[in-house]
């Protein structure tokens, strides 16, 4: 019972305005579309959602981002200087002297002798010319090919000390460099803990949904009953278990695992539903009669009819994976430092009192909002391309 | 209807089986117990404690029997409403759980009503009015609720709550009545603090229930029954509420099973970010604390809480789809 309700909202999301379906083409088009394959149709479905190819091109984004983090970012993220602790982000000046000369403007800091916080101005009269592609710290891009060229970097002068897109941490780490390392942590966790979720979610699933029987029952209330538990408890007990001698990969891998012990559940209910809708149709029926081997029937008949609705669940999944990354994170039971992540990032905005005086603490929640945004996108447009009566 | 009631039953003893062992397995798993995480706070502090005196902490606490048997003492004097006493307070778990369990279960009603009250009628009027601008908006909105995870919600409403009102908008209680014992004036001081942490909680779950109540009164408005209740010129509101809104609801009242769990979860990190008087913040300390008494049945009663909130909508399902009442499902 649950289940099927379950089903229904799953199902049932609204259908955007843009898909009018493939098979409603000029008629140029008609000889085309009758020889498409699967894939191409949906394709051309998916191209007319234009939210999901909106969320497409900036996930994209978002992943060449985590690729080039290195690159992107122009100061090492472990760099701190108790001197340049919480600097309000600074802009480029893009013109000077009528031409395209982008500057910045060093900062001097001092100590306000009444309040006694530390207050930075700007040096007008000097001002530091801003190169593209110029060399700063080294690292190891695709962490194998050395390499010190940055994206962004200064004349003759330490970016460290100059450059502050986004501002500076308590402890004066930048907090550019620092998101696009966060980028790449973040979102990798959602990847990888869905994939181990995917892995659970189809051998649990496709058993319960093609044997089923006593075997269905038993994964069924197992699903039930992790669905009825509160996460973020339990969670919390798994994550504080880890042992704080961990090294970061160490901990990376754990939490993925903790995030998809319990991520799996919804899959696992996709790959079932599906199952069971297609042992009743009449081509399963017919390869069985033909004496199909169960491994063929499986991935050779079942398999592709319904790998659009995995990916479409599993689109939808990884927004929920990042959120609970960041959740734990956030809590300090998650990634811990040195990891960074947007999580750990938003940790120094847990202070109330630090985030009213300096409120570019909370830029690491932006992107957290435009990912999710964007996958939860592009599942649905994938979704509403996935189903031919859409 | 009864062997209904019976498998909901039956399936919520096991859930709560299910989630005591999971509770006290987790508890488990960080390596050291109580005694070790003792020695190194004592130490910390500068006073030794010797291996004699460790020693014999452990048998006092029951440390030195295996995992099942200290798991079954543990369930066992449960049930019998003994929880047993949380180390690091040298309290019992009851006292230092005390009303906070109260106040957890108040907050997630409150943003459950809050998610309904705003969900309901936004849902209805999505659906009737699809492809309007008010429809678009409250799409988007939904979306920007979907994606804006809760601590994340909280941290903002504490910012602009400190930068623009100069006040803190977190918290349960004035300071006049943080400490006073339960009365009227301190009720309605409570009743006064739950908009904000119903609301932060309450939003994202309000998101997916528009969504789905959308959704289902439109499935529902496509049906045949529909256009022959307007043929017969049936005034378009009870054509809408009669029936279909009726029929859409269904779905609605089961996902409580499914936004409890959620809402609860939620409830834990929004309260550490709005300093709320709940659980949360003590479960935090408790398992950094390794105090698995009071982690495990925080872990339990959460759990507990949430089965008896699912049985409850099962009830209700029950009450409004005669479909289930009549045993024809």
């Amino acid at each position: 019972m649950a289940d099927e309700l379950m089903a229904d909202i799953e199902e049932k999301t609204p259908r955007p305005v843009e898909a009018v379906p493939a098979g409603n083409p000029k008629k140029d088009d008609s000889e085309k579309i009758a020889v498409a394959t699967q894939w191409q149709l949906m394709w051309w479905r998916f191209r007319k959602h234009k939210l999901a190819m909106i969320g497409t091109i900036v996930l994209v984004l978002f992943y060449l981002v985590s690729f080039g983090a290195d690159f992107l970012a122009y100061v090492d993220p472990e760099e701190s200087e108790a001197q340049r602790s919480l600097m309000a982000p600074q802009p480029i000046h893009w013109f000077d002297e009528g031409g395209f000369r982008p500057y910045v403007h060093p900062q001097i800091g001092r100590r306000d002798p009444i309040t006694f916080k530390r207050v930075y101005v700007p040096d007008i009269k000097v001002k530091v010319p801003v190169e593209f592609f110029s060399h700063g710290f080294p690292y190891k891009f695709l962490g194998f090919i050395p390499m010190d060229i940055h994206f962004l970097g200064v004349k003759n002068a330490r970016p460290a000390e100059t450059l502050f897109l986004f501002g500076t941490d308590m402890q004066g780490r930048d907090i550019w460099s620092r998101l696009m390392y966060g980028t790449r942590t973040s979102m990798t966790i959602g990847l990888v803990s869905v994939a181990m979720s995917l892995l659970l979610g189809i051998t649990l699933g496709g058993f319960s949904g093609y044997f089923g029987g006593i075997m269905d029952a038993i994964v069924q209330r197992i699903i039930e009953i992790l669905r009825s538990i509160p996460t973020i408890p339990l969670w919390m007990g798994l994550a504080a278990a880890l042992p704080s001698s961990w090294s970061v990969n160490q901990i990376y891998f754990a939490i993925t695992v903790i995030i998809s012990l319990i991520g799996w559940t919804e899959l696992a209910r996709v790959v079932r539903g599906r199952f069971i809708s297609l042992r009743q149709e009449d081509f399963i029926m017919a390869a069985e009669i033909l004496g199909c081997s169960k491994p063929r029937i499986i991935f050779r008949h079942m398999v592709p009819s319904f790998v659009s609705h995995i990916i479409a669940a599993t689109t939808l999944a990884i927004p929920a994976m990042i959120i609970s990354e960041t959740s734990l994170s956030f809590l300090g039971l998650g990634l811990r430092p040195p990891a960074i992540s947007w999580g750990v990032l938003l940790q120094d905005a847990q202070n109330i009192q630090a985030l009213v005086i300096s409120p570019w603490l909370l830029i690491p929640s932006i992107p957290i909002i435009i990912a999710v945004l964007a996958f939860n996108f592009m599942g649905d447009g994938i979704r509403d391309a996935a189903d031919p009566y859409g | 209807m009864v062997s209904y009631i019976i498998r909901r039953f039956f399936m919520a003893i096991l859930t709560v089986l299910a989630i005591s062992i999971l509770a006290y397995t987790i508890i488990q798993l960080p390596p050291g117990d109580y005694v070790t995480s003792y020695i190194a706070s004592m130490s910390a502090s500068g006073s030794a404690v010797s291996e004699g005196e460790a020693e014999a902490l452990r048998l006092q606490l029951g440390l030195d029997k295996p995992i099942y048997i200290q798991y079954l003492k543990w369930f066992g004097l449960i049930l019998q409403g003994n929880f047993g006493m949380a180390m690091e307070w040298g309290r019992p778990v009851a006292d230092v759980i005390g009303d906070r369990l109260w106040l957890t279960i108040i907050i997630s009603v409150a943003a459950i009503v809050f998610t309904w009250v705003l969900a309901l009628p936004i849902g209805i009027y999505s659906a009737v009015k699809r492809y309007s601008i008010a429809d678009y908006v409250f799409t988007f909105i939904g979306f920007l609720g979907l994606a804006i995870p809760g601590f994340m919600l909280a941290l903002i409403v504490m910012y602009v709550g400190f930068a623009h009102f100069g006040a803190s908008v977190g918290g349960l209680f004035s300071a006049d009545y943080m400490e006073a014992s339960w009365s009227l004036a301190k009720v309605w001081d409570l009743i006064k603090h739950l908009p904000v942490p119903a609301i932060v909680l309450g939003i994202s779950g309000t998101a997916q229930m528009i969504r789905i109540m959308r959704s289902n009164l439109l499935d529902e408005l496509r049906k045949p029954y529909v256009m022959t209740a307007r043929a017969r010129g049936l005034a378009e509101g009870k054509v809408i509420m009669k029936y279909p809104v009726r029929v859409a609801l269904n779905p609605f009242i089961s996902t409580i099973g499914y936004l409890l769990p959620y809402v609860v979860s939620g409830s834990l990190i929004v309260s550490l970010v709005l300093s709320l008087p709940t659980v949360g913040p003590l479960l935090l300390k408790a398992l950094v604390a390794q105090d698995m008494f009071l982690a495990g049945t925080i872990v339990l009663l959460l759990g507990v809480m949430t089965v008896i909130g699912t049985f409850i909508s099962d009830l209700l399902l029950m009450w409004v789809d005669p479909r289930i009442r009549l045993g024809r499902n």
